[in-house]
């Protein structure tokens, strides 16, 4: 454990002067980080924001002296502390990892081993580096629980990881962080796979257990909202190069370049609401159970959805969403209620559809990696619902699928490539126009814009509206996203434990009075003001 | 829209065909694996053009037992005189044709059966998979000689036999990697979209699950290229007087003790052959896992 003395603030910890770092695709080595330089002083916290493959995450690790496998440190200098990381020998390096630099990664639950209890990998570190004794660890660890507000902090450590949710985890993985008391912890991306109500508490707890340690934090994000509340100073970068760099108020006032401009933009889309009588689907009290009808995923849930509208479901993860998705497609017949779709009762189940009706229901999902076949062209993929429902062949075919192209905004050229030959945006892209060929009513968003970058999801959103315009289709936009909601959506469904929470037009459900679940849910979005996490905290302590 | 005329709208650039794609990756492969492809092609050659490749047929006696090499007969000649490299080059052709038949076969039941146990799960891949646990359990050389005592010695008996118990292990692989294939969305969007069975299974999942099964093929291919070998040295795989490595090896291995080659020949020839495919698979399987040079 560093000193006391040592943890002075204000002195400089790590410093980084005109990184360079390659990365090695197609056999050829190409620059992540493009001459970057970083200071970070103890006790400070440090935003780094950009899109995927800014190379936030590279620069990050590289403040450990860490490249990732097929990555190398090309030139330039990381002192840490007085040590020259790139120069020294791998096992000083290692020295330092998780002793002095400690890194907490996004995904707790990967980053668990599921064998070992929580509280043996949390003071492993410790005892490993025999900074404390067993004992002395596991006390520090329970105290450590304590003060990231894990709830029983004596006897959590006893569970094993999937015993504890993911909010939890994610918080003992930064209690596994802090054992060794390092000078330096990177945060890489560990809020982004958690809700929005769950992403509070586990900010909160972060933010205050470096402000208590006075630890010096590299806090990597693309969400400006989050990197807000915990950083002092943000960076913003792009293609490997510093687009600007500020303290956060400053940055947040008033931008300077235009690209951060642009990211700051972004939550400006705003679409005017509009509704219609024609209920193009009607769910009428659906349940829904999984394995043989132990547990209600689904609970009495009543909407209708008008013909031409966005109607946007909201909810945490295991609200019930995808799962409404899924009795509406006929992937899982619903226990109970009906489901009309223009007036007609749908079969209940997938196989008792006829290829018309299931024409007319399209689907769109998350993650256009896995719904777009990676042995298939382009060709092959919005062609095919074009002969499958439409019968069309050969030329005409290529015709059409050409033509798809041009309205989701691409172009001929795409026509023979492979899904990993596109970016992210311009995959989800090919999905829609797959659910387009179907010339469908009704298409069923899940989540499309979550795995994209934030000015990505704004084209494919606008591009999503733009193609209502020209249609009049329907969109179920199941989202857990509220300014995604926020941007697009006619009307609102908010889901909560597999019932139908609120539903109502967006000016309705977004203004008070809430219901109390809404009201939670609403207010735990991150805003743009650095301000907001505090002030939420002081709202809500004052309440209990 | 209008969709009445099939006049392209747009002039599509080609891009590089198949072929080409070929070509480069031929141009990046290591040496073994060249070395692995030119003794499968030579194998090949032999295979196919026996007849022509041959100095004398498959039976002809042309001199005395256990002659030496000579230029009448190469390798020299066998026990009753026949020449030996003819008998080589014609072995190629039974014992590698009755490989690859049999391999093939194997895949077709196996995989096929694999990938729809993924697909349906319930009751038929319980059932599969349990029949095929009860098959893994028996060693492939006892039990197939026991079989090919109980139906009788023929080619045919020994392709179905070994196609039979191999397909247990394909199935065993393509269940597994099917597996992987069948939860992903685009197999829910196929089904969603209204497809049968046949384009689910055949356009959308094996294409994904191909590298490793290709890679599989080569191996298996190898272990029943050694199972019929070791059959037919035990004289019941291919029965004389058809040309066979594994049999040739049997009949001749007492030279052996004399100083003369001559077993040697077959036994290196099936080793040659083991060695190259592995090479050739060796290659893939790196270039198709994704797997790169660590740092």
């Amino acid at each position: 454990m560093a000193s006391d003395i040592k943890r002075v603030k204000g002195d400089v910890l790590l410093e980084i002067k005109n990184l360079v770092i390659d990365g090695k695709s197609d056999d050829e080595w190409k620059p992540i980080i493009r001459g970057i330089d970083l200071t970070l002083k103890r006790g400070e916290v440090l935003g780094l924001i950009g899109e995927s493959g800014a190379g936030k995450s590279t620069l990050g690790l590289a403040g450990m002296g860490y490249a990732r496998p097929g990555c190398r440190i090309t030139s330039g200098t990381i002192n840490f502390d007085g040590i020259d990381l790139v120069a020294a020998s791998e096992e000083t390096r290692r020295g330092l990892w998780g002793s002095r630099i400690a890194y907490v990664a996004q995904s707790a639950a990967a980053s668990f081993n599921p064998a070992h209890h929580i509280i043996d990998q949390t003071i492993e570190t410790a005892v490993g580096h025999n900074i404390m004794t067993r004992e002395k660890a596991e006390a520090d660890a329970r105290d450590l629980y304590k003060r990231l507000q894990l709830p029983n902090p004596d006897t959590i450590g006893l569970r094993f990881p999937h015993q504890v949710s993911g909010g939890q985890l994610q918080r003992a993985m930064t209690a596994m962080a802090m054992s060794c008391r390092p000078d330096l912890i990177i945060f890489d991306e560990p809020t982004t796979a958690l809700d929005v109500t769950t992403q509070v508490e586990v900010l909160a707890a972060m933010r205050n257990i470096v402000e208590q340690f006075n630890t010096a934090a590299i806090y990597i994000t693309h969400d400006l909202a989050v990197v807000a509340q915990m950083a002092h100073r943000i960076m913003v970068l792009r293609y490997g190069n510093l687009v600007e760099e500020a303290p956060t108020r400053e940055m947040l006032k008033q931008p300077t370049q235009e690209y951060t401009k642009s990211l700051w933009a972004v939550r400006k889309l705003q679409k005017p609401e509009t509704t219609s009588d024609d209920i193009i689907l009607n769910i009428d009290g659906v349940d829904a159970t999984y394995g043989g009808g132990t547990s209600k995923v689904l609970d009495n849930v009543t909407v209708k959805i008008p013909r031409g509208t966005t109607v946007a479901v909201v909810g945490e993860s295991g609200s019930g969403k995808s799962t409404l998705a899924r009795a509406i497609t006929g992937l899982l017949p619903p226990s109970k209620g009906t489901i009309s779709f223009n007036g007609k009762a749908l079969p209940a189940a997938l196989a008792n559809r006829d290829r018309d009706t299931l024409r007319r229901i399209q689907m769109i999902y998350q993650s256009a990696d896995t719904a777009l076949n990676p042995r298939q062209t382009v060709r092959d993929i919005i062609g095919r619902p074009l002969e499958f429902y439409l019968g069309l062949k050969g030329a005409a075919n290529d015709r059409r699928v050409v033509q798809l192209l041009e309205n989701i905004e691409l172009n001929e050229s795409y026509i023979d490539r492979y899904p990993g030959e596109m970016s992210g945006g311009q995959k989800q892209r090919i999905s829609i126009a797959r659910a387009l060929a179907a010339e469908p009513e009704l298409i069923i968003c899940d989540e499309v814009t979550s795995a994209l970058d934030q000015i990505v999801q704004e084209e494919i959103l606008q591009l999503l509206m733009k193609l209502q315009k020209e249609t009049n289709v329907t969109y179920l936009f199941i989202t857990h996203d509220i300014a995604t909601v926020r941007a697009i959506s006619d009307e609102i469904v908010v889901m909560h434990r597999g019932k139908v929470v609120q539903q109502g037009l967006k000016s309705k459900v977004l203004n008070p009075p809430y219901p109390a679940y809404t009201e939670l849910l609403l207010s735990s979005v991150p805003q743009m003001d650095p301000d907001w996490l505090t002030g939420l905290l002081a709202k809500r302590s004052a309440k209990v | 829209m209008s969709t009445d005329t099939t006049a392209p709208l747009r002039n599509i650039k080609a891009r590089r065909t198949t072929l080409e794609n070929i070509v480069r990756n031929l141009k990046t492969a290591p040496v073994s694996a060249w070395f692995g492809m030119i003794v499968i092609l030579i194998y090949a050659i032999f295979a196919i053009f026996a007849p022509w490749l041959a100095p004398h047929s498959e039976n002809e006696v042309i001199g005395k037992a256990y002659e030496h090499g000579s230029s009448l007969a190469l390798l020299g000649t066998d026990q009753i005189g026949r020449d030996l490299y003819s008998r080589l080059i014609y072995g190629a052709r039974n014992t590698i044709g009755i490989a690859v038949i049999t391999t093939l076969v194997s895949f077709l039941v196996g995989g096929s059966l694999g990938v729809l146990a993924a697909l349906k799960r319930g009751w038929l891949d319980q059932g599969v998979s349990r029949v095929v646990d009860a098959f893994l359990a028996i060693p492939v050389l006892i039990f197939a000689l026991m079989m090919l005592a109980v139906v009788g010695k023929s080619v045919v008996n020994l392709i179905i036999i070994l196609a039979l118990l191999d397909a247990t292990r394909v199935f065993r692989l393509s269940r597994a990697v099917a597996l992987n294939a069948v939860v992903m969305d685009y197999v829910e969007s196929a089904k969603l979209r209204g497809e049968g069975m046949g384009w689910i299974v055949f356009k959308e999942i094996v294409p994904n699950i191909l590298p490793p099964l290709i890679t599989e093929f080569g191996l298996r291919f190898c272990f029943v290229f050694l199972t019929i070998s070791a059959l037919s040295f035990l004289g019941v795989g291919v029965q004389p007087p058809t040309a066979d490595w594994g049999s040739m090896v049997a009949e001749n291995k007492t030279l052996i003790t004399f100083g003369n080659p001559a077993p040697l020949y077959p036994a290196a020839a099936i080793a040659l052959l083991t060695v190259a495919v592995n090479f050739v698979v060796d290659w893939f399987l790196h270039k198709t896992s994704g797997l790169r040079d660590g740092k």
